[in-house]
C-alpha cells in the first residue's frame, strides 16, 4: 500500500486551515497526491485536464447570471423585499419552513436545480428573509441581516441535500445500487430511496425548529428593544422583577 | 436534438463576452482567467473525443489550463472593480415602476425548467425529442436561462449587451470562486485515480475493533463524514467507505441491511457536506453570491442542523440496519 498520495489530502487540510487562495490549494494538492502516487508529468496533465472538462456542468449556474443581474439593476430585490413586508402575517420562520419544505418536495421528485443559490436564494429568497426579518424586528442590524441570508442559504443547501436522495433516478441512488450490483448484491433503486425517508424527516424537523428559534430570538429582542424604550426605569433584562 | 454541449457551447460564449469587456477594461488576469476557463466548454466534446481516439495532448493542455487557473487566482491581480450597481435610489425608483412584473422572468428560469423536464418526452424536433433526455433537467435550465433573459429584455426594456455587461459584473464578484466546484470535483477525479481512498481505508481497518458491530458501525459513519469534508463529496467518499468497512464488515460479517446502510451512509456523509469549505458550490459560492463578510457564513449557519442531524442518523442507523437479528 503507498501512504504517499495522502500528502494531497494534508495540502487541502493545510492550505484551507492557512486560508489561502482555495483555487490555487486545489491545484497543488492534485499535482502532490498525483506525484506522490508515481504518475508521470504526462499522465498528471492528461488527468487534470480530462477530469476538468468532465465536470464542466457545475458551472451551469453561470448562465442565470445574465438574467439575475440585469433584474437586480431594475430593482429585483428591492422589490423583494417590499413586497414580503407587505404581508403583515408573513414572518421569516414561516416563508423559511415553507421554503425548505418545498425545496424537500421538488427535489425528490427529481426537480434538483431548479432552484438553486444562483437561481432562487440570491434574488428572491434572502432578501424576502431580510425584509421578514425587519418585520419581526425594525431595528436589526448588520451582523444579523448577514444570518439571515446565510441561515437563507443554508435552508436551501438542507432542502435540497434531504430531498434528492428520495428520488429513484437520482446519481446518488444509482450510485449505490451500482455499487452494491458490481459486488453481487442485487437492489431495485426504489427498496435504497425509500431508506432516505426517515432521514429526510428528521432534516425537516430539526431545520424547522432551529428557524422557529431564530425568529424567536428575533422577537425577543425586538421586544426587549421596545420595552426599554417605552419604560426606560424597569431593567430589560429581568422583567420580572418589577411585580414584586 | 438539443444536447447537453450545446449548453455548454452558450456557459462558453458567455465567458468569451466577459474575457473581451474585461480586456477593454484593460483588466488583464481576469481576462486570462475567464478565457482559459471558456475554452473547456468551447473544445469540451473535442477534448473527450479526441482523449478517446488516443490523442493525449489536447487533455494534457487543458491540464496546464487547470495550473494556469490556479496561479492567477493566486497571483492577486484578480481584484474586482467595486460593484458599481446603480444607485439605491436608482434601483427603488425602477423596482416601483416595473411592480410585480420584475419577478415573471425571475420565476421563469425555474418554471421554464419544470415545464420542459414535464414535456421533454413528447417535445419533438422531425424524428427525435427536441431535447436529449439523458440529461433532461439541466439542459431545460440552459434554455430556461435564455428564455428568461428574453422576457427580462422585454419586461426592463433593457440592451442585450447591457444584461452582458450586469451578468459579467455578477461573475467577476464571483471571480475564481466560480471554477472551484469545477476544480474540487476534479481533485476528487485525481484521488480516486491516485489512491487515496485505499490508503485511507486500510489506515482504518487497522485502528477499530471490527467484532464489535456498533465500532464498525460508528467508524463507517464517521469515516463518511470525514472524508466528506475532506473530498467536499459524499459521492467520492461512499466507494472508499463502502469498500473498506461497509461491505466486508457490516454487511457480510454482520449482516447489514445493504438497502439501509447503503441509503443511510451516505445521507450520513451529506452531514459533512453541510460542514466543509471543500463542498464550495454549496458552502463558498453562496456565501460570496450574499455578500457574507465571513466565507465560512453559511457552514456556520449549517453546523447546529448537520451536527443535530448527523446524531439523529447514526442512531436511526443503529436501529434500522440490524433489524434482522
Amino acid at each position: 500500500m503507498n501512504y504517499w498520495p495522502l500528502l494531497g489530502v494534508a495540502a487541502v487540510v493545510a492550505g484551507f486551515m492557512l486560508k489561502r487562495s482555495p483555487v490555487l490549494v486545489v491545484v497543488i494538492a492534485g499535482v502532490v497526491s498525483a506525484l506522490a502516487a508515481g504518475m508521470s508529468i504526462g499522465d498528471l496533465l492528461a488527468l487534470l485536464g480530462n477530469s476538468f472538462v468532465s465536470n464542466r456542468a457545475l458551472l451551469l449556474f453561470v448562465l442565470t447570471l445574465p438574467v439575475v443581474g440585469l433584474l437586480e439593476r431594475y430593482g429585483l430585490r428591492e422589490r423583494a423585499q417590499a413586497w414580503i413586508a407587505g404581508f403583515r402575517s408573513m414572518t421569516l420562520a414561516r416563508l423559511l419552513i415553507a421554503y425548505l419544505g418545498l425545496r424537500q418536495l421538488l427535489s425528490m421528485f427529481g426537480l434538483i436545480d431548479l432552484a438553486g443559490h444562483a437561481q432562487t436564494v440570491r434574488p428572491l429568497l434572502a432578501p424576502m428573509s431580510e425584509a421578514a426579518a425587519a418585520s419581526a424586528d425594525a431595528s436589526i442590524d448588520a451582523a444579523t441581516r448577514e444570518r439571515v441570508r446565510a441561515l437563507a442559504a443554508a435552508t436551501d443547501n438542507i432542502g435540497r441535500f434531504f430531498g434528492e436522495d428520495v428520488f429513484l433516478a437520482f446519481g446518488g441512488v444509482l450510485l449505490i445500487q451500482g455499487f452494491y450490483d458490481r459486488q453481487g448484491i442485487h437492489l431495485e433503486p426504489l427498496a435504497i430511496a425509500l431508506w432516505a425517508l426517515p432521514t429526510a424527516l428528521a432534516a425537516f424537523v430539526i431545520h424547522a425548529i432551529r428557524i422557529a428559534l431564530f425568529q424567536r430570538t428575533l422577537e425577543r429582542r425586538a421586544r426587549r428593544e421596545q420595552f426599554g424604550q417605552a419604560s426606560p426605569l424597569l431593567d430589560a433584562g429581568d422583567p420580572g422583577r418589577p411585580l414584586e | 436534438m438539443i444536447v447537453i454541449e450545446h449548453v455548454y457551447w452558450l456557459i462558453g460564449a458567455f465567458l468569451l463576452i466577459a474575457t473581451w469587456l474585461n480586456l477593454r477594461d484593460r483588466r488583464w488576469a481576469m481576462a486570462a482567467f475567464w478565457v482559459v476557463l471558456a475554452s473547456a466548454f468551447l473544445f469540451g466534446n473535442a477534448i473527450q473525443r479526441a482523449g478517446a481516439n488516443g490523442a493525449r495532448w489536447p487533455a494534457q493542455l487543458m491540464g496546464l489550463g487547470v495550473i494556469a487557473l490556479g496561479l492567477l487566482a493566486a497571483s492577486g491581480k484578480m481584484q474586482i472593480a467595486r460593484d458599481s450597481e446603480g444607485a439605491v435610489s436608482v434601483r427603488r425608483a425602477n423596482a416601483q415602476r416595473l411592480g410585480n412584473r420584475l419577478f415573471v422572468p425571475a420565476l421563469a428560469i425555474p418554471l421554464v425548467t419544470l415545464a420542459l423536464v414535464l414535456g421533454a418526452k413528447y417535445l419533438r424536433w422531425g424524428t427525435s425529442t427536441l431535447i436529449d433526455t439523458a440529461q433532461p433537467t439541466l439542459i431545460s435550465l440552459g434554455i430556461a436561462c435564455v428564455i428568461a433573459l428574453a422576457v427580462a429584455l422585454r419586461t426592463t426594456r433593457a440592451s442585450l449587451p447591457q444584461a452582458f455587461g450586469e451578468g459579467r459584473r455578477l461573475l467577476d464578484t464571483l471571480g475564481c470562486v466560480a471554477v472551484l466546484p469545477m476544480l474540487l470535483a476534479t481533485l476528487g477525479s485525481v484521488f480516486a485515480a491516485t489512491g487515496v481512498g485505499d490508503a485511507i481505508a486500510a489506515l482504518v481497518g487497522t485502528v477499530i475493533p471490527t467484532d464489535d458491530r456498533i465500532a464498525c458501525l460508528a467508524a463507517f459513519a464517521l469515516g463518511m463524514v470525514l472524508f466528506t469534508v475532506i473530498m467536499g463529496n459524499a459521492f467520492a467518499a461512499f466507494p472508499v467507505l463502502m469498500a473498506g468497512i461497509g461491505l466486508p464488515l457490516l454487511v457480510l460479517r454482520h449482516g447489514a441491511d445493504p438497502a439501509v446502510l447503503g441509503a443511510m451512509g451516505m445521507l450520513t456523509g451529506y452531514c459533512g457536506t453541510l460542514l466543509t469549505p471543500m463542498a464550495a458550490n454549496f458552502n463558498i459560492v453562496p456565501a460570496v453570491l450574499l455578500e457574507l463578510p465571513d466565507q465560512y457564513g453559511v457552514i456556520r449557519a449549517q453546523m447546529p442542523t448537520a451536527l443535530a442531524l448527523l446524531a439523529v442518523n447514526v442512531v436511526l442507523m443503529a436501529l434500522l440496519v440490524f433489524r434482522g437479528h
